[in-house]
């Protein structure tokens, strides 16, 4: 079968499997519905890193288009709806399915699954998931992506409100559903406005036919509106706050899934668009879109940072650091290069290795502890001395220690962006010291029961972090998976940084990303493009120290804090910023409202 | 005037973000939120209509009739149906909600902060 | 964040997105426009594959993945309704009483479900052809069920609807879409490639795949919606919490200003 024809089937297999489990689930037992699942899983994982070997390794060419039903274009036009997988593309939906089969070996057997008449419903709705995520990103048509996303959503909605005994995950899913479908309707009426003005819904027909016309108000209006959407789904400023409510909540195997992929989608999304539908002459200008990306970006990772090292709530401490790391991808995404994009390709890979892995380690304190409080595990976790060690690496590997992935992707984006502006990495540096530092605290408190027990924060809102084990009761010893996993994710980061294929792949599918008119040739025109020549890529030395500087800030913060505990005047400074994070479903959609308003304001100056 | 139609749905999406904002009950709310989206099936209609078209089925009439955008009322239709399963998945929240929280009101969830 | 200060958050922001979107507005074409290119070209197609529905054309042929993933958006929800909605570990589930109904009410609603059945499955069946198909005709078809409830009582629905076949059908109908769209693989074509013969325009048996797809759907709504609405019916008639199902006092309530200042 030609590479093509496989981009269907990746989409096509999970949900055959979430069919069956759906079906048959009741009758099976548990480790057959387990064993069925990670083999519905495994199997596009396979095809899609066959289609991204493939469309990576030249040969075929960069790009397999699959034009869905065999609706092939005449004479340039058409009815039907593309799939189009290039480097970038297929390698995201390569990471979404093997990050799955991951999550689902971590919940191998001890993941509790109540309903009880209902076996394999877990593992179907995450097959779901994975199948709405890899048509994201695999999709080359705006509505079939707003499809998608809305598949995405409905399914993270369920899972994140899985553990209907307590509140909170109610309250978290709620918040997640209100504020993200609101975000899709933002993006559906930008979709509309485009098909009144075009008469299309390919990304690449909508680039082509706006390039026609000067830019007016319309085409800002519907890139502010799809935009928002897909900026709600990336957690950025100030539409991020569903997302600590919803990680903090949600079983750990989701927020592995969640924190991981999910997010980043969202940036995957934005740049997706802009590139293919915006990036012309018709569009939103360069300029005025760098701006607005590095001004919500720079917000988004100085927020994240800031409100991850006033966490004691470790899950929320995690999901601020991943809303940190959404700011960095955003400014690597921002500055409209080549060099960027690969940047934060990598560094999106690696991230999602080792956040996964530190949720993973948080899972096994949850389940053994019945909490995942800072202050309430003080010295407690002493007997876990493997999970110690890898809730340490990734905390280390976080803040960008070469020759972690994460260290070569923040390498690579940070010089990126360095040269748009000069001030950029040492944001990079900044925020990574802080969300490493703060887990690295965390890791010296709970695991090692280093400084003095820390006391409780009298001047502002704070979430603790008692909850239920998801393990049916609380684990006496540690299951294999449950430490496997998050090894083997770590391994993959470390990967990730180490071979020197996967940064050369990176490196072309940044160039195959950014190249608008490639693209539309190849989906519209049936052009073969050539694919560049591979460029070996080698870590910079200038990266190799910042992420040494970066790794040993965060050792010293975290040191800092578990032995010379800041006053409380100090942490008072920090009490307004986090009352925003109310918890209030209210305040959250009017902040997504002035986030539309800010992108508009900063986007404006490009009209004429 | 020929932009009105488009501008109720703007207005609509805005009337269904205000009781989102202002909403005192939960169920409320999710209401609200399929205000909000309603916007979005007035658009596409608006911007599918034709002067003069008629429904975009030729059982009864020549192929060569003047009809309506159908791929605006067929997006339309998935866009209904993401609307009516993303507010039972809502309100099956909320259901649970009030058993575990007594109240449907959002001022009064208060364990989820800073 | 006070309730005043969210509403001037909100009026702000809402200022500038009025402004952005009036000017929107004001580019569009003008309303009711003859510029309809992707419409011109779905209806040719429509008339090409003799789908006398056009907009059945786009759902189940030309856009056959987004009708798709639309499936799957129900069967997710579905699915989560499930899980969301199950009975917890502390409530206990408790026979509803048999209800009296009035007589004129029984009748009526006796009456019509076999009508409302009908109707739902010709809605179903004729999707190609007339306005309706699979989603449309599947929710009337799940309702005339339902007319059971209303014309008798919980029980007597509960009779004509043990869940689990329900749950196998909407599966099934979910499993139908994907095996159509696999089986144009396995003939030689694309993924959901309409490879059936188009049949006679205007006919009952035209448009090739789509009456299969309108029929898979109809499945898989009819038997999704029974089991949802099952979902919200079995929290409102059977399952009671331990402590008496949530009353209105067992929690903080209220016009709660716990807003810090």
């Amino acid at each position: 079968m030609d590479t093509a024809g496989l981009l269907p089937l990746v989409i096509a297999v999970p949900l055959l499997g979430a069919a069956v489990l759906v079906a048959g689930g009741r009758r099976l037992p548990r480790i057959v519905t387990d064993a069925l699942g990670c083999a519905f899983a495994a199997a596009p994982a396979a095809l899609a890193l066959l289609v991204l070997a493939r469309v990576a390794g030249g040969g075929a060419g960069p790009y397999a288009v699959e034009w869905v039903g065999g609706w092939h274009l005449a004479g340039g036009e058409g009815v039907g709806i593309v799939l189009v997988a290039d480097p970038l593309g297929a390698g995201l939906a390569a990471l979404v399915s093997v990050l799955v089969v991951a999550v689902l070996a971590y919940s191998w057997h001890y993941f509790e699954e109540p309903p009880r008449r209902h076996g394999g419903a877990f593992t179907a709705l995450i097959l779901l998931f994975q199948a709405g995520m890899c048509g994201f990103a695999l999709t080359g048509d705006l509505f079939n992506a707003f499809v998608f996303f809305e598949l995405m959503g409905v399914v993270a909605y369920a899972l994140t409100g899985y553990r209907v005994e307590e509140s909170r995950p109610l309250h978290g899913a709620l918040s997640f559903g209100i504020v993200n479908s609101l975000g899709g309707y933002c993006m559906l009426l930008g979709i509309t406005l485009l098909y009144a003005r075009t008469g299309e819904l390919g990304l690449a027909q909508i680039g082509r036919a706006l390039d026609g016309r000067a830019p007016d108000g319309l085409v800002l209006a519907a890139f502010v509106l799809v935009a928002t959407g897909l900026l709600v789904k990336a957690a950025a400023v100030p539409f991020h706050f569903w997302l600590p409510d919803a990680h903090a909540v949600a079983p750990t195997p989701v927020c592995m899934l969640l924190s991981g992929v999910m997010v980043e989608l969202g940036v995957y999304g934005v740049a997706r668009v802009y590139w293919t539908v915006f990036s012309g002459p018709g569009g939103v200008p360069h300029p005025d879109l760098t701006r607005a990306l590095l001004v919500i970006g720079t917000l988004t990772a100085l927020l994240g940072a800031l409100m991850c090292w006033r966490q004691r709530h470790i899950k929320r401490l995690l999901a601020f650091s991943t809303v940190a790391h959404t700011g960095l991808f955003l400014t690597g995404v921002a500055v409209l290069s080549p060099e960027g994009v690969s940047g934060t390709a990598l560094y999106v890979l690696g991230h999602a290795g080792v956040k996964a892995a530190l949720f993973g380690c948080v899972g096994v304190l949850l389940d053994r502890y019945a909490s995942v409080d800072e202050h309430e595990l003080y010295g407690r976790a002493g007997e876990l001395p493997v999970t110690g060690v890898l809730f340490t690496v990734g905390g280390l590997a976080l803040s960008g220690l070469p020759p972690f992935g994460t260290g070569l992707g923040k390498a690579l984006a940070e010089e990126a962006a360095g040269q748009a502006a000069g001030w950029l990495p040492a944001l990079f540096v900044l925020v990574s010291a802080v969300t490493g530092g703060a887990v690295l605290r965390v890791a010296l408190r709970v695991f090692a029961g280093a400084g003095r027990p820390p006391r409780a924060a009298e001047d502002g809102p704070e979430t603790t972090g008692e909850a239920e084990p998801e393990t049916g009761g609380r684990l006496r010893r540690v299951p294999v998976p449950m430490l496997a996993v998050p090894a083997a994710l770590l391994a993959g980061a470390l990967s990730v940084g180490v071979l020197p294929g996967v940064a050369a792949t990176a490196e072309r599918a940044g160039r195959l990303f950014t190249d608008a008119r490639g693209y539309r040739a190849a989906v519209l025109d049936g052009r073969p493009v050539a694919a560049p020549a591979a460029v070996a890529q080698h870590w910079p030395t200038t990266g190799i120290l910042l992420g040494l500087l970066s790794t040993a800030l965060a050792a010293a913060l975290a040191a800092l804090a578990v032995w010379r505990p800041a006053r409380t005047g100090a942490t008072a400074l920090t009490a307004p910023v986090r009352r925003l994070q109310s918890g209030h479903i209210g305040d959250y959609v009017a902040w997504l409202v002035v986030g539309m308003a800010l992108l508009t304001a900063l986007t404006a100056t490009g009209l004429r | 005037m020929t932009v009105l139609p488009y501008l109720v749905a703007g207005w609509i999406f805005l009337v269904g973000v205000y009781g989102l904002v202002t909403s005192r009950n939960l169920i409320h709310a999710v209401g609200c939120l399929a205000v909000a989206q309603s916007s979005t099936y007035v658009l596409l209609l608006a911007v599918g209509y034709r002067r003069g078209g008629t429904a975009p089925v030729f059982s009864d009439v020549p192929p060569d009739r003047r009809v309506v955008d159908p791929v605006v009322q067929a997006l339309a239709l998935t866009d209904i149906v993401v609307g009516a399963t993303v507010t039972a998945l809502l309100l099956a929240l909320v259901v649970q909600l009030r058993k575990r929280h007594g109240t449907v009101d959002p001022d009064a969830l208060s364990d989820l902060k800073g | 964040m006070s309730p005043r200060g969210r509403l001037g958050l909100f009026l702000a922001g809402a200022a500038v997105v009025a402004a952005l979107f009036t000017v929107a507005c004001l580019g569009l074409p003008p309303f009711g426009g003859a510029h309809h290119p992707y419409g011109d070209r779905a209806v040719r197609a429509a008339v090409r594959h003799h789908t006398s529905n056009a907009i059945a054309s786009v759902n189940f042929d030309q856009r056959a993945l987004d009708t798709l993933g639309e499936e799957t958006i129900l069967f997710s929800a579905v699915l989560g309704a499930v899980v969301l909605l199950r009975q917890t570990a502390d409530e206990r589930r408790h026979t509803p009483a048999p209800a009296a109904v009035r007589p004129p009410i029984r009748r009526f609603g006796l009456l019509m479900l076999p009508v409302a059945l009908a109707v739902g499955l010709y809605v179903v069946a004729h999707g190609q052809l007339s306005p309706g198909g699979g989603f449309q005709g599947g929710v009337v078809v799940a309702t005339a069920l339902h007319l059971l409830y209303i014309a008798a009582d919980y029980r007597a629905l509960e009779r004509v609807r043990p869940l689990r076949p329900y749950e196998i059908g909407e599966a099934v109908g979910e499993a139908a879409y994907v095996i159509t769209g696999l089986a144009a693989v396995l003939a030689g074509s694309a993924f959901l490639a309409n490879v059936l013969p188009y049949g006679t325009f205007a006919t009952l048996s035209s448009g090739g795949t789509v009456p299969l797809l309108n029929a898979a759907v109809g499945m898989e709504v009819a038997c999704g919606v029974v089991v949802l609405l099952a979902q919200f019916l079995d929290q409102a008639v059977q399952i009671e919490g331990a402590d008496g199902g949530g009353s209105d006092d067992d929690g903080p309530r209220g016009p709660g200003r716990r807003e810090r200042a």
